[in-house]
């Protein structure tokens, strides 16, 4: 079992907590009375958050519980049938996929979506589209911004890919690194898009104690290095225990505890959620 | 370990896969031109390069919108007959006000290019919204859509300018385009383009007319090579600046965006990629250039009915960027010229020629997907690579001792 962090988790106006050290800062996030309805199925309902600015935030909940529908809302890949989500301060409302990306919220996924028969390198200069820019025109004619701004690129994506210690794979085709790489390759291309807000689905699933122990120090030097906030579903307990500051349980489409990891091992309801009555006495 | 990190900090400058496209195409063309230019071709040889040229263009557009796009595109020979017939109407409009053929022809093929390119933009923005098998049906519709509409087309010139007139619901004829005394017919609706004066004849006459002037005399058929020469160059030119554009766009910004839209589409949208943008930057630059390729295919054809570009065209077209490979620029030219000339070569076996033509076609695929053979090239692809990348090596020390300093 991880050691417990200790961040104080203090109180803003809409009644979530926050870590102490961004209690200045804008939230990043701010959902509120968020729902989505798939016919008569209340996916998620009422569901509220609120992540600080360089907050490691965990959203946990059973199988089915809506998690990743919620990773769906909040990227606009649903558009949500109740309430709003407040993105630095700014309403997200009627945006799609690519102007939410723009605006700073980048993702990875459950099952791995990789560009796979591009290389490593591509793949994380495809992150950085909209970072590094220059026109088709100049693309096809090689003007000097097309050299200048590839350069760039390509510093940048090693650099990204030196987080992970990836560097060396550049010239690999994406779809033939193991499943680990290709899952750390995912959140470099996540980082590439320059987010403020970086969302995890499964980040450490089907990987070793060895390598999520590795993942979980990386998940925190990166929100160190980029100073941005984390959202991150996960079903190991160790790595969510272990690094998330702020802690959302979701069952049936509902928020049922939210607090930090003390608190959320100690919460009875959660306990039956994943348990079930009966086990606990 | 130094000499590895050189070697990818120069790969976003030189892809060795590339420069052998390009060197093979280069060396192809540089021994047709001397087989040409030495009148070592018989007639029959000589009609085959224009037509090998456009189909090769055609070829790497397709694969542009198959290959890289990942779109499937059933009406390709559409934007080839709008390339076609734009560029004959405009290589006769402007006959006196650019006398120079070479130059004409150029022109033509650019005003045909861009109207493809404006017909793609305007079927794109229905068509790009599908997905798979159903955008393939609907550029199929199109396809045939723009056929029958150049067969209902009735364009004239005169001194006063072009006349158009479409015939579609009531009988026309090219009468009914009123044309001063000196205007002549270009599309006459179905019956199409007729006694096309072909640049090629006409460059002959000037050269021939020229060498009157200074006194000298040139036989006929020399003059005729020669005009047959400016054409190929010409038709070289076009294959070259279209593979430069592809593969130029492929290696750019805007092309990693159209692959990461084939290779997942979701996962595109996610880091900010605008897909329908993207898609039609990608179909615009294809029809594009199969418009190019269609007025170099026009210009080769004293008759044309919008007929010869149907589906069977478009499919003949996919035929060749499949067998070539998808994605494979260099696969597409080399199937295009030599799935063109097989069947000419088959002449000889009058009716059984397709059978043996579509024969040959499964035995190609079939062994093309051979593991055993398959091995066997990526074997020798490698050590190709392996002797460019002993070359790149001896450069990569090279920089490494002049720059060892900066690497600390």
């Amino acid at each position: 079992m991880a050691k417990i962090l200790k961040t104080k988790m203090v109180p803003v106006p809409s009644k979530s907590i926050v870590p102490e050290r961004d209690i200045d800062k804008k939230p990043v996030l701010e959902c509120h009375n968020l729902g989505i309805d798939f016919g008569g199925l209340r996916a998620v309902d009422s569901f509220d958050l609120t992540i600080g600015a360089t907050e490691i935030a965990g959203l946990i909940g059973p199988n089915g519980a809506g998690k990743t529908t919620v990773f769906n809302l909040l990227t606009k890949v649903y558009q949500p049938t109740r309430g709003t989500i407040l993105l630095n301060g700014v309403d997200t409302a009627g945006k799609n996929t690519v102007q939410i990306n723009k605006m700073g919220i980048a993702r990875t996924f459950q099952n791995i979506r990789l560009f796979n028969n591009l290389t490593v390198e591509d793949n994380v200069k495809i992150g950085l589209h909209n970072s590094v820019r220059y026109t088709t025109a100049s693309g096809i004619l090689r003007l000097p911004s097309f050299w200048k701004k590839e350069k760039y690129a390509h510093e940048r994506a090693m650099e990204l890919l030196s987080i992970f210690d990836m560097q060396n794979l550049g010239n690999w085709k994406a779809g033939s690194l193991p499943y680990g790489a290709q899952r750390r390759l995912e959140i470099v291309r996540a980082l590439a898009t320059n987010p403020s807000l970086l969302l995890l689905d499964e980040p450490a699933a089907g990987m070793n104690p060895a390598e999520t122990a590795d993942l979980m120090e990386t998940i925190v030097k990166i929100r160190d290095m980029f100073g941005i906030a984390i959202l991150l579903i996960e079903h190991d307990m160790n790595l969510v225990m272990g690094i998330c500051e702020g802690i959302c349980v979701l069952n049936f489409g509902k928020v049922i505890a939210k607090g930090t990891a003390e608190e959320i091992q100690n919460n009875p309801t959660v306990i039956e959620a994943y348990l079930g009555k009966g086990q606990v006495q | 370990m130094k000499t590895k990190t050189m070697k990818i900090n120069k790969s976003h400058k030189f892809n060795s896969f590339d420069f052998i496209t390009y060197l093979f195409i280069i060396i192809a063309f540089i021994i047709v031109y001397f087989l040409l230019s030495g009148g070592k071709l018989n007639n029959q040889q000589v009609g085959w390069i224009i037509p090998v040229c456009c189909y090769m263009t055609m070829a790497i557009s397709l694969n542009l919108t198959v290959g890289i796009l990942g779109e499937l595109s059933l009406g390709h020979a559409g934007f080839m007959s709008i390339g076609a017939f734009t560029g004959v109407v405009s290589y006769i409009a402007f006959s006196e006000a650019i006398p120079n053929t070479v130059l004409r022809v150029v022109i033509s093929m650019i005003i045909g290019a861009l109207m493809a390119a404006i017909f793609g933009f305007l079927i794109g923005i229905p068509v790009l919204r599908l997905n798979g098998d159903y955008l393939a049906i609907v550029t199929l519709a199109f396809g045939e859509i723009i056929k029958d509409i150049i067969n209902c087309l009735y364009v004239g010139f005169d001194s006063k300018g072009l006349h158009f007139i479409f015939g579609a619901f009531s009988k026309k004829t090219a009468a009914d385009l009123k044309l001063a005394d000196d205007g002549i017919v270009i599309i006459n609706g179905a019956v199409g383009v007729s006694d096309l004066k072909l640049p090629s004849s006409s460059i002959a006459e000037t050269i021939r007319a020229n060498a009157k002037a200074s006194g000298t005399k040139i036989k006929a058929s020399v003059a005729k090579l020669e005009g047959n020469t400016v054409m190929f160059i010409i038709g070289a030119v076009l294959v070259l600046v279209s593979l430069i554009i592809i593969l130029n766009f492929i290696r750019s910004r805007t092309g990693r965006a159209v692959m990461a839209i084939r290779d997942n589409r979701i996962a595109a949208e996610s880091v900010g990629i605008n897909v329908m943008r993207h898609k039609m930057i990608a179909f615009v630059i294809s029809a594009a250039l199969a418009g190019a390729a269609g007025t170099l295919y026009a210009m080769n054809m004293p008759t044309l009915q919008s007929t010869k570009f149907g589906f069977d065209t478009s499919i003949l077209v996919l035929v060749f960027v499949v067998l070539g490979g998808l994605g494979n620029m260099l696969g597409s030219m080399v199937a295009a010229a030599l799935l063109y000339i097989l069947p000419e070569l088959l002449r000889e076996f009058s009716t059984y020629r397709m059978l043996i033509y579509a024969i040959v076609l499964i035995i190609v695929m079939l062994a093309t997907n051979n593991p055993l053979l398959k091995n066997f090239i990526s074997k020798i692809c490698s050590g190709i690579k392996s002797i460019f990348a002993k070359k790149n090596k001896k450069a990569a020390v090279a920089d490494n001792i002049s720059g060892g300093d900066n690497n600390g």
